[in-house]
């Protein structure tokens, strides 16, 4: 096998910590990885969070954020080390042979410049290319990546195209230097499974035709197996297994690698409704003040006592404005709420303390949903207080009986946050919404900040609280397979209106709706093929319309 | 109507108003300050027949309202009154004080302002190493001496020991440009000093702000050098604070010279107001401070309708 175009040899990454109260010290963050990238090819570094995927990545560059730095080891590009490089020689690499696609577009460009220019820029700055040249090139790009108007898309502001849009401009501009390299950072995580979809066929597409090495970075394994060629599984920084794409997907070796494979597992059999509904939503038509559009058309739903609605729909579709009317956020323009056989007011001023009690609610930043400087103990003692008058003891057994039900234990009573894991944190979160001992509780999106793994665990958590609460949850999410593991009933929500309700069963069997069908086929499947198949049915589909 | 005339229309409207606002409020602070002109004209052994007929002829006995309506009328057509102690015309004086001030602050500010903006670009670029503790030591040193101090101090010894210009900054008219700038190097260098400071620690601090962004990583990552980095990307991104900073200081300028040019025997504003504050000439003090407000709220003004177009997403609506 000829050179490898990249070659990674005993990487180690470190960063300075400044942890509050503490002195400054350092700390690794990647322990020695060796991987190599071929000329054409693609790696896929898959972990969670902290696992070191990212630095690894920008590492190929030479690159570190903050005070991260690499601290040892050997990173060869084209047969040269560039550890061992001048300055002057990496910001030449940088660029020109290879270059970053990040996460989220929208922030990685300058606002205050046009497309073209951010796009041609490397390019022009490397001498690959001249301005003219660059441009064409770039409308060629733009063209090829499936953006509207190539012509003349580049003489937009960012502002000025949608998500989607801008993170294929953001490809166009990885790619607009010919570099050997593209080093793609999660670049679809920040985009609704509908748009991901293109995204990824574009990117699949330029890598195909462009014959451009690249390193995909991403959390979704069912993501990478659609681009990669081989996979690397990174976990704490260290490699846990590396392989051909089959090898990853299909016969994973280690137990990290198969509990990745198999995550959102969980097998949840349909409640049939039973009794009478605990929160009826009753034609909600709202709108935000000062606007001249309704978010909301005429919504009903129904959820029934120990049972979970899921609201389903990508960003936009007023799934969140909805969790704001029923909460009293957002008193609706027309329709109203009904909640344990009583008509809620539609402004939060106008609720009892039973109502506010009865009705929790649980987000999806569980960081900054807590006081950073309130224990653990305070912030699930504080609703005992607030709605029970309890003290002392008896609220202090109550807080660890709470602690025993969330599985976190006694221990953590006098914990901050901040020495807290994602999941403890949103585990705590459940616990104070519990500790009101409410009829229903929302959970809006309150999964999606976390690592598969971990966010499974809080799914399987929060479906054993409710068979021993018989607490009803308005499951507020993007993503179907959250949906399929914890519904009983679902509502598909687009453009402000229910487009799909019923039984989880019948909502997600055939006959579909188109934007269901949409919704459901564009869900990243964990198998090989999986994106080309879509993209021929879809082809073949608008051929035979 | 686009958004951004809107909002530009908004701003200037809002500014006139607040000018208006504040000519109500010089009137009235000018009338409820003690003492009397037309004793301190007359002197102490003035007969009261003669104070009051003196009054009656200034128009001190008409009632606030109508002298105020009259006083702004005039202001507005360019006629600020005459002044009660010499009887000379006060658009005339003032025109030719103004324009010595701002003959000031225009050099004070050519030399001034790209100088804080390059050393807080320069400051960014070697960030935590000496060049930026330097440049932020020596000049929050000169923001911390009072500045007539700092004129003696400079006029000891630049002007008494070196001998290189001249401590007193008299200009007339018939200098020739190279002698009025050699007699305002002083107190320009001064100025420059006071206001130094405060635009290049604002500069550095609104670029850094920026360079925390996902788009100055974007920049680093295409090779661009720690400059065409500073440059290109974030000082764009950077203006509109900047340019707050620096109208405010302009507004300084113009506005808080009073002590320099007293220290200096400056013919400027400030002299001309200071003298008559002392002699209680209110149509004078009032002409001045309606000039200094009107500066003061037309820099802001400016630097407000830059920020508003420097703004991409109200310059290019979706």
């Amino acid at each position: 096998m000829s050179e490898p175009l990249l070659k990674v040899r005993g990487l180690k990454i470190g960063a300075t910590v400044y942890p509050p109260g503490e002195k400054p010290h350092d700390i690794d963050i990647v322990h020695g990885v060796d991987f190599d990238v071929q000329k054409g090819k693609v790696l896929g570094l898959i972990g969670e969070s902290g696992a070191g995927k990212s630095t690894i990545g920008l590492a190929s560059m030479a690159y570190g954020r903050g005070g991260v730095k690499i601290t040892g080891g050997e990173v060869w590009v084209n047969g040269r080390d560039i550890m061992q490089s001048g300055l002057g020689d990496i910001r030449k690499l940088r660029g020109g042979e290879v270059t970053y696609v990040s996460q989220s577009a929208a922030a990685s460009f300058n606002p205050a410049k046009k497309i073209i220019d951010q796009v041609v820029e490397a390019a022009v700055e490397q001498n690959k290319f001249s301005r003219k040249e660059a441009e064409d090139r770039a409308r060629v790009l733009f063209d090829k990546l499936g953006l509207p108007d190539p012509q003349n898309i580049g003489d937009r502001f960012p502002h000025q195209v949608s998500g989607g849009q801008l993170q294929r401009c953001m490809t166009a501009l990885a790619l607009c230097p010919e570099p050997d390299l593209v080093v793609f950072d999660e670049p679809t995580t920040a985009l609704d499974v509908t748009t991901q979809i293109d995204v990824l066929m574009a990117i699949k597409e330029a890598i195909r035709d462009t014959g451009v090495a690249a390193l995909y970075i991403t959390h979704d394994l069912a993501v990478v197996a659609q681009v990669s060629d081989d996979i690397m599984v990174l976990r704490h920084g260290n490699m846990v297994e590396y392989g051909p794409v089959d090898q990853i997907i299909n016969h994973p070796q280690e137990e990290y690698t198969q509990a990745l494979v198999s995550v959102r597992s969980i097998d949840h059999e349909e409640k049939a409704p039973s009794g009478d509904p605990v929160l009826s939503v009753r034609n909600i038509t709202a709108r935000y003040k000062g606007t001249q559009f309704d978010v909301l058309h005429n919504v009903n739903v129904d959820l029934y006592p120990g049972q979970t609605l899921a609201v389903v729909g990508e960003s936009g579709s007023g799934k969140s404005t909805l969790a704001r009317v029923i909460t009293g956020l957002l008193p609706p323009r027309e329709g109203e709420i009904e909640f344990a056989g009583r008509t809620l007011s539609s402004d939060l001023a106008g609720r009892s303390p039973e109502d506010l009690r009865e009705l929790q609610m649980i987000y999806q930043m569980a960081d900054v949903a807590m006081n950073p400087r309130q224990t653990v103990g305070t912030i699930i003692g504080r609703p005992l207080e607030f709605y029970f008058g309890m003290k002392g003891a008896e609220k202090r057994k109550r807080i660890i009986e709470l602690l025993d039900e969330i599985e976190l234990g006694e221990d953590f009573i006098d914990r901050y946050p901040a020495e807290l894991s994602g999941g403890q944190k949103q585990r705590v979160c459940i616990a104070r919404a519990l500790a009101a001992k409410p009829k229903m509780i929302i959970c809006d999106e309150v999964t999606s900040a976390l690592d598969p793994l971990v966010a499974d665990g809080i799914l399987k958590l929060l479906l054993q609280l409710q068979k021993i609460e018989d607490v009803a949850f308005l499951f507020i999410t993007h993503d179907l397979a959250t949906v399929r593991a914890i519904s009983d009933s679902i509502a598909v929500m687009y453009q402000g209106k229910v487009q799909r309700y019923g039984g989880k069963n019948q909502v997600l069997s055939p006959p579909f709706d188109d934007y269901t069908d949409l919704l459901l086929s564009s869900v990243p499947e964990m198998r090989l093929g999986w994106l080309e198949e879509v993209i021929a049915n879809r082809k073949m589909e608008s051929a035979g319309n | 109507m686009p958004l951004i005339v809107k909002l530009l229309a908004q701003r200037i409207a809002l500014g006139l108003i607040l000018l208006l606002l504040v000519s109500g409020l010089i009137f009235v602070g000018t009338m409820i300050l003690p003492g009397d002109v037309a004793q301190s004209i007359l002197g102490q052994s003035a007969t009261p027949e003669a104070l009051e007929n003196l009054r009656a002829e200034l128009g001190l006995n008409d009632p606030p309202l109508q002298r105020y309506i009259q006083w702004l009328g005039g202001a507005m057509t360019g006629d600020l009154g005459t002044a009660l102690t010499s009887g000379a015309d006060i658009t005339a004086s003032i025109a030719k004080r103004l324009s010595n001030t701002l003959f000031l602050a225009f050099w004070a500010a050519i030399i001034a302002v790209p100088l804080a903006i390059f050393l807080g670009l320069l400051a960014v670029r070697f960030k935590d190493r000496w060049p930026d503790k330097l440049i932020s030591a020596v000049t929050l040193a000169s923001i911390s001496i009072p500045e007539f101090l700092i004129g003696y101090v400079l006029m000891y010894l630049i002007a008494v020991k070196l001998r290189w210009f001249p401590s007193v900054a008299m200009i007339n008219d018939s200098m020739s440009l190279g002698d009025k700038l050699s007699a305002i190097a002083l107190p320009v260098t001064v100025l420059t000093l006071v206001v130094l400071a405060h635009m290049m620690r604002m500069t550095r601090a609104a670029i850094l702000n920026v360079m925390q962004s996902a788009y100055i990583e974007t920049a680093e990552l295409k090779g661009l050098n720690g400059f065409q980095v500073i440059f290109r990307h974030a000082f764009p991104n950077a203006i509109a604070p900047i340019v707050n900073v620096v109208m405010l200081n302009l507004a300084y300028l113009v506005v808080g010279v009073v002590v320099i040019e007293v220290v200096f025997v400056y013919p400027g504003m400030g002299q001309y107001l200071v003298d008559h504050v002392s002699k209680r000439d209110v149509p004078v003090v009032q002409a001045c401070g309606l000039i200094f407000a009107a500066v003061y709220i037309g820099l802001n003004m400016v630097a407000d309708v830059v920020a508003i177009l420097s703004n991409p997403r109200l310059r290019h609506p979706k």
